[in-house]
């Protein structure tokens, strides 16, 4: 029953295929020669495959490792009593932050620091805090009032109310906005490609500009189905979070 | 036990609470009693520092409020209001157990103090410890809200319009409950309401606010009998002020001695209004009055009761 219930789950499909099309993208040499007779070679070669997703990878953890760790700590600043004055101005940089294109953001930032990983980090960035920020923000101004008002006149101190009562009842809301921004830097770190970052949007660039159909083709379908695979495995962080809620509630009987 | 002594609070130009001056005895139940913006809960959560003053002070226990951190202040003072905020995350148990933690009680102590205060306010702890707030009822949920603030065992606790959003017959029950806590724990409450029924019901003392000032302060009764100006008595009589007269006197004051008629006795502290409600289910214009102890005083008459 159990075992069923695995081998029916998309998660686990979708992973096997990002990792065998990773791993194993040889064995496609016959299928893609097929596809696209005269092409010589047909699978990209410059870099492996394996590296190309994991420097990908990195970046967006790092870019958005950075960007949950700025934007909840400014939506928690501008959620206190001492920051309040800053919300507008917080909002609206983050807002700027998503409005301006990540292409524009490499040709302002790679005059500055140079080409490869840091001016895409720094594009996916920006670009990853707005939904973050948002999110948060509204996730702590979610917190019933009369919630926070206990909290506070029974006597916790700000740090408690912080840790305690505001964090983990916006908990789900601050989720979906991580989720949000990570699956759109996957799509997008692909462009740090053109800078000269390594990801994989490499091939997708490289077989553009040599007019090669099948590296493009090879470097989307990752993209896709590594932002896929990501996407379902923050909905399962979800639904397990909630999950435990209910099971929470469901042990005490009623 | 709380001291206030010529406090002013202003929010921008707007004068909330002007030069208040109010001193509640230990034990005290006081009632502050007022309209929307006369100040009263304002004045309410000066006590425990979620306002602070701008001029005069305020002592609790002879302590000035402002020589301890807010923190360690609110922990020593029970505090319940009209949303409850119940953590919505954290059991029956937790919530409860919310200060005693804070105060880094023993884990038994706080246990039994658990247990002990779900006893009190009739809640089977075996089946409510460990239920989250939406399984309670509104009246439960404030049950637990009031226990939560009385976990720590504190001298003082201050409920701000605790029973305003629950239904009619909970709230009767739960004005019953307070009062009986009150009288078996002797703590000292501060009670804001816009609700003159339940301040009469519940007050040993009633200070009734009006733009920031105290309009009168008194017993439940003087304040009915002798309203210190048209504003009170307008505000305190409305209608009925006959039936809240009947509610608030005892027949003590209004039997005859040396008299005595047939019939279960009633308790010399009963209200008047429910010593008329006796007659008309007995069908009878007296009934016998006796002490505490059960040793008849004398009778009670009908038209004794608008004497």
């Amino acid at each position: 029953m159990r075992g069923s219930r695995v081998l029916a789950s998309p998660l686990l499909w979708v992973a096997v295929l990002f990792a065998g099309l990773v791993l194993r993208t040889d064995e496609l040499k016959p299928v893609l020669h097929w596809g696209f007779p005269g092409v010589e070679p047909v699978i990209y070669q410059r870099s492996s495959f394996l590296a190309l997703a994991l420097s990908h990878f990195g970046l967006v953890a790092g870019a958005s490792g950075t960007a949950i760790l700025v934007g909840v700590s400014l939506a928690v600043f501008v959620t206190r009593p001492a920051g309040r004055d800053f919300r507008a101005m917080v909002n609206a940089v983050a807002t700027i932050g998503q409005t301006f294109p990540p292409a524009a953001v490499l040709a302002i930032t790679v005059p500055i620091v140079g080409f490869g990983a840091r001016p895409t980090m720094i594009a996916l960035f920006l670009y990853g805090l707005l939904p973050i920020v948002e999110n948060a923000i509204a996730g702590l101004e979610g917190v019933p009032r009369g919630v926070r008002e206990a909290a506070e006149g029974i006597g916790l101190s700000r740090w408690q109310q912080l840790r305690d009562v505001d964090l983990p009842l916006a908990g789900p809301v601050i989720l979906s906005g991580i989720r949000t921004s990570v699956t759109i830097a996957i799509g997008t770190a692909t462009i740090g490609s053109t800078v000269g970052a390594l990801t994989l949007g490499t091939p997708i660039f490289d077989g553009l500009v040599a007019n090669k159909l099948p590296f493009v083709l090879e470097g989307a379908v990752l993209v896709a189905l590594l932002a896929i695979l990501t996407d379902m495995l923050f909905a399962r962080l979800e639904r397990w979070l909630q999950r435990g809620a209910r099971q929470a509630i469901s042990e005490t009987g009623r | 036990m709380i001291e206030i002594d010529s406090v002013t609070k202003r929010f921008g130009e707007r004068l909330i609470v002007d030069r208040l001056s109010l001193t509640v005895p230990a034990g005290g139940f006081c009632v502050l009693l007022g309209s929307s913006g006369s100040g009263k809960s304002t004045t309410l959560r000066m006590i425990n520092r979620l306002i602070e003053i701008d001029a005069g002070s305020i002592r609790v226990g002879g302590q000035d409020v402002r020589s301890v951190p807010a923190e360690v202040l609110r922990r020593r003072i029970g505090y319940a209001i009209q949303s409850i905020g119940l953590f919505p995350h954290w059991t029956v148990e937790d919530n409860i157990a919310t200060v005693p933690r804070l105060l880094k009680w023993p884990q038994p102590r706080t246990r039994d103090r658990v247990d002990e205060l779900l006893q009190l306010f009739r809640l089977e702890p075996e089946i409510y410890r460990a239920k989250y707030p939406h399984q309670l009822s509104g009246g439960e949920q404030q049950r637990v809200g009031v226990a939560r603030a009385l976990a720590a065992d504190p001298e003082l606790l201050l409920m701000d319009e605790p029973f305003a959003a629950v239904d009619p017959i909970t709230r009767d029950a739960l004005q019953a409950e307070l009062t009986r806590i009150h009288r078996a724990t002797t703590k000292t409450i501060v009670f804001v309401t816009h609700d003159i029924e339940e301040a009469l019901r519940l007050a040993t003392q009633i200070a009734i606010l009006h733009e920031g000032r105290i309009a009168q302060l008194g017993s439940p009764l003087e304040i009915l009998e002798h309203p210190a100006s048209d504003f009170v008595a307008d505000f305190v009589s409305g209608q009925g002020l006959g039936l809240k007269l009947l509610s608030v006197r005892k027949i003590g004051a209004h039997m005859r001695t040396g008299v005595s008629a047939e019939g279960e006795p009633l308790n010399v502290d009963t209200s008047l209004r429910d010593a008329l409600s006796v007659m008309m289910t007995r069908r009878t214009d007296r009934l016998p009055v006796c002490d505490a102890e059960g040793h008849p005083l004398g009778i009670i008459r009908l038209t004794d009761l608008v004497r």
